[in-house]
C-alpha cells in the first residue's frame, strides 16, 4: 500500500480497469490526432490514413485572405481580451480575499454567472443589447463580450493564487513604509505571477475558440475565426479547416504548457 | 493609519487608546477601495449579461401587438414542434450524461489508482480536450463519422458492413460529438473529489474483514458520489443549453433548445418567443443548480459525518 489510496484490487481487476481507462482515454485524444495527421493529406477526400503527404491545405489556409483575416480578428481580439480581463479579473479577485466587503456571495455569483448562464442567452442578449448602442461587428463590441466570458477564469485562477499566499506579507511591507501600490507590485505580485499568467493565458484561449457569442455579434470585416469556421462546416467539410484546427491545436497545446512552465518556475 | 484596518482585531482586544471613530473611518475608506477594484468587472457582466438578459424577460411578457400576455409562454404547450424541441434536448441531455457517467468513472477512478506521476501524465488525457476549441473537436467528429467517414470507410472495408452506417447528422453523431466535449466536465471533479477520499477508511474496512468489491463498494464508491453528483449537474445543465455541436451534427432534424432559441430569433425575429425560450432555460438551469446544491449538501456531509 504504497499509493496513497489504492486499493488491493486483484491483477486482473486492476488490468480491466486500465483497459477501460485506457480506452476512455483513446477516445478523448483520438479526434484531435487523426484531425492533426489529416490535415497532412494531400487528398481532397477525407481519407485515413493519409495516402499522400502535402501541406497542400496549410497552402490554402495562409494563402487565402478571408482566412488571415478572420485569424488577425481573432488573435487582436484574443490579446485585448486576455489583457482586459487579466486586469479587472485580478483587482476584483484581490477585492474578493480581502474579505472586508459584505455581499461576497452576490459578487462571485455575479461574477461568474457567465460560466453557468446558458452561452446561447448570453449571444442573444449580447446581440440585442448591441443592436441598440451600435457596437454589433465591432472590436470593440467582441472585445468586451469576450471579456466577460474570461473574466470568471480569471477571478478563479488568480483567487486560488492569493488563498495560498499569505497577505500578511504585504502588510509588512505597508508597514515598514511601502504604499498600497508598491507593495502589492514588489511583494503580492511577484509570489502570485503564476496565476495571474496562467488566468491571461486561460483568457486568451477562451477568447480564441469562442463560437457561439461571436457568431451572433461578429461580421463583415470583424468575423472571427471561429464564425467562419462555423459557416464553413455548415456549408462543407473543407480540408482546410483541419489545417487550421491544427493550428488551433498546436497553440492550445503552447499555451497550457507555457502555463505548466509558470507553474514550476513558482 | 493606514495600517489601523490590519491590526483592528488585535487593537481592540487591547484598551481604548485608538479612536474608533478613525477605525471605522478606515474600514469604510477600505471598504470602498476594494469596491472600487471590483466595480469594472462588476459593471461589465452587469451591462453586457443582466441587463440584455431582464431586457428580453421583459420582452418575453408581451405578445406581437405588444399587450401583455402569456402568449410567448402559452405556445411551448400546444405547439408540438416545441414539445418535441424539449423532449429531444432532454433525450440528448439524459444520454449523455448516462454516457459521461459510464466512460468517466472508470477514468477517474483509474486516474485516483494511479501514482502520482503516471495521473499526471495520463491526466493531460482529458485536460487537452478540455482546452481544445469546441468547433475542433465537432470537426473532427464530423470526419470520423460522417457517410463517407474514416469509420463506414474502415467498417466497410473490413466487410463488417455493406452499407455506410447513418452515425452523424442525426441523434448517434449529436450524443457521440457532445459526449466527448462533456466528459472532462465529469471526469475532473470526480478525480478532484476521489484524490480527497482518505486511504485509513479504506484500510479500516479491509481491516474489518471486508473484501476489495466490498470495500468499493461500502466505502469508495459512496464517498465518491459528492463529486460524482456534481460533474452530473454541470454535464447535464451544459447539455441543455448546448448549441455548437448539435448545430453542426445534427443534420437539422436533431433541434435542440439552444438552436431552436437561434432559429426564432435570427431567422424569424421572433424576440419575444425567443426570449421566453431563454427565460425558461435559464430558470431550468438554476433549478436544477440550485436543488442539486441543495441535495449536495446534505448528502455531502452525510458521507463525511460517517468518518
Amino acid at each position: 500500500m504504497s499509493m496513497e489510496n489504492a486499493l488491493p484490487i486483484s491483477h486482473a481487476q486492476r488490468l480491466w480497469l486500465y483497459a477501460l481507462g485506457g480506452l476512455v482515454m483513446l477516445f478523448l485524444i483520438a479526434p484531435s490526432v487523426i484531425i492533426v495527421i489529416m490535415s497532412f493529406s494531400d487528398s481532397t477526400l477525407l481519407e485515413f490514413p493519409p495516402r499522400e503527404w502535402s501541406l497542400r491545405w496549410y497552402e490554402s489556409y495562409f494563402g487565402s485572405l478571408e482566412w488571415r483575416d478572420a485569424t488577425i480578428v481573432s488573435a487582436k481580439v484574443a490579446v485585448m481580451t486576455a489583457i482586459v480581463a487579466t486586469l479587472l479579473g485580478t483587482a476584483a479577485a484581490y477585492a474578493i480575499n480581502a474579505r472586508t466587503l459584505r455581499l461576497t456571495g452576490a459578487i462571485n455569483a455575479l461574477l461568474t454567472a457567465s460560466l453557468i448562464i446558458p452561452v446561447i442567452l448570453i449571444g442573444i442578449g449580447t446581440f440585442f443589447l448591441y443592436a441598440r448602442i451600435g457596437l454589433n461587428n465591432t472590436l470593440t463590441g467582441l472585445i468586451v463580450a469576450h471579456t466577460v466570458q474570461a473574466l470568471p477564469l480569471v477571478v478563479l485562477t488568480v483567487l486560488s493564487g492569493l488563498r495560498s499566499y499569505d497577505m500578511n506579507q504585504e502588510m509588512v511591507a505597508r508597514s515598514l513604509g511601502a504604499g498600497r501600490f508598491s507593495a502589492f507590485f514588489q511583494v503580492t505580485m511577484p509570489q502570485i505571477r503564476f496565476s495571474i499568467v496562467s488566468g491571461a493565458l486561460f483568457a486568451f484561449i477562451t477568447s480564441f475558440d469562442e463560437v457561439v457569442v461571436s457568431l451572433f455579434i461578429s461580421g463583415g470585416e470583424t468575423t472571427t475565426l471561429t464564425r467562419r469556421m462555423f459557416n464553413a462546416l455548415r456549408d462543407q467539410i473543407d480540408p482546410t479547416i483541419a489545417a487550421i484546427s491544427t493550428c488551433l491545436i498546436v497553440l492550445s497545446i503552447v499555451l497550457l504548457s507555457a502555463a505548466q512552465l509558470f507553474g514550476r518556475g513558482r | 493609519m493606514s495600517l489601523a484596518s490590519a491590526s483592528l482585531d488585535h487593537a481592540s482586544h487591547r484598551d481604548g487608546v485608538i479612536n474608533a471613530d478613525a477605525l471605522r473611518a478606515d474600514a469604510r475608506r477600505e471598504s470602498r477601495g476594494m469596491f472600487a477594484l471590483l466595480s469594472p468587472g462588476l459593471f461589465l457582466v452587469f451591462a453586457v449579461i443582466i441587463v440584455p438578459i431582464g431586457w428580453l424577460f421583459w420582452l418575453s411578457l408581451f405578445d406581437e401587438s405588444g399587450q401583455l400576455s402569456a402568449a410567448n409562454y402559452a405556445r411551448f404547450f400546444d405547439q408540438a414542434s416545441y414539445i418535441k424541441t424539449f423532449v429531444t434536448t432532454f433525450k440528448v441531455a439524459f444520454t449523455v450524461t448516462g454516457a459521461c457517467v459510464l466512460l468517466g468513472y472508470p477514468l477517474a477512478y483509474m486516474l485516483s489508482q494511479l501514482p502520482r506521476r503516471a495521473a499526471s501524465i495520463c491526466l493531460i488525457f482529458v485536460i487537452l480536450p478540455f482546452w481544445t476549441s469546441v468547433l475542433v473537436r465537432t470537426y473532427a467528429w464530423l470526419v470520423i463519422l460522417q457517410r463517407k467517414g474514416l469509420v463506414n470507410t474502415w467498417l466497410m472495408d473490413l466487410g463488417v458492413i455493406s452499407q455506410p452506417l447513418p452515425l452523424a447528422n442525426n441523434f448517434a453523431g449529436v450524443v457521440i460529438g457532445m459526449t466527448h466535449i462533456m466528459l472532462p466536465f465529469l471526469v475532473l471533479p470526480l478525480y478532484a473529489s476521489m484524490k480527497t477520499i482518505d486511504a485509513d477508511c479504506l484500510r479500516a474496512g479491509m481491516n474489518l474483514g471486508a473484501s476489495p468489491a466490498a470495500t468499493f463498494r461500502q466505502i469508495f464508491f459512496p464517498l465518491s458520489l459528492p463529486g460524482l453528483a456534481s460533474g452530473l449537474v454541470i454535464v447535464f445543465v451544459l447539455c441543455l443549453g448546448f448549441f455548437v455541436t448539435p448545430a453542426l451534427m445534427g443534420g437539422g432534424k436533431v433541434i435542440m433548445w439552444a438552436m431552436r432559441m437561434e432559429q426564432t430569433t435570427s431567422l424569424y425575429s421572433n424576440w419575444g418567443a425567443g426570449a421566453a425560450l431563454g427565460v425558461v432555460l435559464l430558470a431550468v438551469t438554476l433549478a436544477l443548480l440550485g436543488l442539486f446544491h441543495w441535495l449536495l449538501g446534505t448528502r455531502a456531509t452525510g458521507v463525511w459525518s460517517e468518518r
